[in-house]
């Protein structure tokens, strides 16, 4: 049975489902449905549901509670999420797991709390110090809301890392039609984390390794479970790619987005498709690898060019990769995509027969 | 042969590696202590801050979380409400709790987060080499004023436990010293009710401990003591500020 949702809902029902049962954050629009959706929801199922004093102490609770071994989550939109990346080095480097949610707005800055994918190079390449990876998960549905908090939390869980999902405004506040599916994975027994010893030798949750040998190797180990992560878990759907001249590289909204341009192309006789990035990190590079009958990549982004730069690596120089994008909230229509799609097509030499 | 004084089960065998004089190991035994004394040691996580005492998780005998500069409040927070049968305490030094971290004690306090909080004001950042702190006396020479303290310039030195006693979350407040037995004796008594005061799910409960840090005040042990004495706690008076 489908019901209606709206996005920021639709997340905080699936971490529901998926036995989360701590929520630390700090109100910032456009991601406030969803804490307002556990405050409600949590009281009557033994929820724990704090409002922080700032971003920087919800990211340091989540850490707390990470430790003690339960599911957390925290709730965000860019500036906020700005705040808490110190925290969020740390929890990578404490390899805790935990999921921290983005519904991003435009920025630099206080910005605007429209839409926006800005936040991209953050996500995926650092955000915080030091050289660490988050698992990011892009929805692109009211219905990946969901899902893909159920697999946040499975893959945090499974490598002991935090997991982010990147959202943006349109994402957070659609109304659409949802299935609940059952929840059905285990949540793992942590015996690393803190709480009655019962017996056990005391467990220690640190990311200080002030001896540069040992740090290296701590570093070692990190970027070791970085590519178990890369090998198995890069995800992407691929929408009528099968006889397509030009892709349409975009996540989220724009994937939408660029689905309604791809029906108009054609419509037009141009052999348009789409690649969109489930996993932003690790990126879905083996997606790009067999580019069959592509001749060029257009990518189109709510930015001034993030993702872009990751699809160039993945494409290595073998087709022309191209750009467009709008920012500071402001969100492209069909025909100005549309008018890109048509200008790549005039430009692609074909053999005439 | 009779033994008749040991190491608390809740010290790890490990040697402390503080400065002759520092009064940081004097501090962790009487939490050790304690901890054995209410025989919670199965039960305990200390959160450790970022200082001279970033190793104290090598020292306490039980589980440890090891929190970013300031924060450790916040994590406390999340342990505490994740594992509420679990006693969680913070040890914190004046940069970490009343400079980086205000915003996260003051709100730790006014929840009236059930946690304890050992607070070590020694009026000078001892880790990163003796700059000024925010408990830095007016007239007190450091890295970072080098000609002294100035109020016009550098503030005032700011009283942790006065301000914290005003907050409704808060239910035992007090400060105690370590530059004599008697007082290191009337120290113990209050780290000891601050984690009783836990054990009977009372709310707040935070001991500022006025400590030495003979390296970074240029000054030998007993002159450390001395100097607390007669400098720190005419600014920081010693006592209850709030016992509900
Ligand atoms: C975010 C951040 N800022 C600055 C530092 C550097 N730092 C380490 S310890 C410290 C001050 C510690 O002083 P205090 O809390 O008084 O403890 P003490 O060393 O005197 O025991 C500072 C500024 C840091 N580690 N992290």
């Amino acid at each position: 049975m489908k019901i209606l949702m709206k996005g920021n809902e639709a997340i905080g029902e699936g971490a529901i489902r998926a036995g989360c049962r701590y929520f630390f954050g700090y109100p910032i629009t456009p991601q406030s449905e969803l804490p307002a959706y556990l405050a409600e929801k949590f009281p009557s199922i033994g929820g724990v549901f704090l409002q922080a004093e700032s971003e920087i102490s919800a990211i340091n609770m989540v850490y707390g509670a990470s430790c003690a071994g339960v599911r957390v989550m925290t709730s965000s939109s860019s500036p906020g999420i700005s705040l808490k990346q110190e925290g969020i080095s740390y929890l990578a480097a404490a390899e805790l797991p935990c999921l921290i949610v983005n519904v991003m707005r435009g920025g630099p800055g206080l910005g605007t709390i429209q839409p926006s994918q800005s936040d991209y190079f953050q996500a995926t390449k650092g955000g915080g110090h030091g050289d660490y990876h988050l698992i990011v998960l892009a929805p692109h549905s009211v219905q990946e809301m969901v899902d893909l908090t159920y697999l946040a939390f499975d893959l945090a869980d499974q490598y002991r890392n935090p997991a982010m999902i990147l959202a943006d405004g349109i994402l957070g506040q659609m109304m659409e039609a949802v299935e609940l599916k059952e929840y059905a994975s285990e949540i793992p027994h942590k015996n690393w984390a803190v709480g009655k010893s019962q017996g056990r030798k005391r467990n220690i949750i640190t990311s200080i390794y002030i001896d540069p040998k040992v740090l290296e190797q701590h570093n070692l180990r990190l970027q070791a479970k970085y590519k178990i992560i890369k090998a198995h878990e890069e995800r992407a759907e691929e929408w009528m790619k099968e006889d397509a001249e030009i892709i349409i590289a975009a996540y989220g909204t724009v994937a939408r987005i660029a689905k309604s341009v791809i029906k108009k192309a054609r419509e037009k006789g141009i052999k348009a498709g789409l690649i969109r990035p489930i996993t932003l990190w690790p990126f879905p590079d083996k997606y790009f690898q067999d580019l069959g009958k592509i001749k060029r990549i257009l990518t189109v982004e709510l930015s001034s060019g993030q993702m872009v730069e990751d699809v160039r690596l993945a494409v290595n120089g073998r087709i022309p990769v191209e750009f467009y994008g709008r920012m500071g909230g402001m969100v492209p229509s069909i025909e100005e995509i549309l008018e890109q799609i048509e200008k790549i097509n005039s430009q692609i030499e074909r053999v005439k027969l | 042969m009779k033994k008749v004084f040991e190491r608390p089960k809740s010290l790890t065998d490990v040697h402390f590696t503080y400065c002759a004089g520092c009064t940081h190991g004097m501090i962790h035994r009487m939490v050790a202590e304690t901890i054995d004394e209410l025989k919670i040691q199965d039960r305990t996580i200390g959160v450790s801050p970022v200082g001279c005492s970033v190793f104290a998780y090598e020292f306490f005998n039980f589980d440890m979380v090891a929190a970013s500069h300031g924060r450790a409040p916040a994590v406390a927070t999340g342990l505490k409400r994740s594992l509420p049968e679990c006693i969680i305490f913070t040890y914190q030094g004046d940069g970490d709790l009343a400079a980086i971290g205000t915003a996260e004690i003051v709100h730790a306090a006014t929840r009236g987060e059930n946690i304890t909080v050992i607070f070590v004001n020694n009026a000078i950042y001892g880790m990163t080499g003796g700059q000024m702190a925010p408990t830095t006396l007016i007239g007190q020479k450091t890295e970072t004023t080098p000609f002294g303290r100035d109020a016009r310039a550098h503030g005032y030195p700011i009283r942790i436990a006065e301000m914290l006693a005003t907050l409704e979350g808060s239910s035992y407040i007090v400060r105690t010293s370590t530059h004599n037995p008697q007082n290191v004796r009337k120290t113990k008594l209050a780290v000891k009710k601050a984690f009783e005061n836990q054990l009977n799910n009372k709310n707040f409960n935070l001991v500022e401990i006025l400590s030495t840090c003979p390296s970074n005040w240029g000054l030998d042990s007993i002159q450390s003591l001395k100097w607390l004495e007669e400098n720190m706690i005419p600014y920081f008076p010693l006592g209850e500020f709030k016992n509900i």
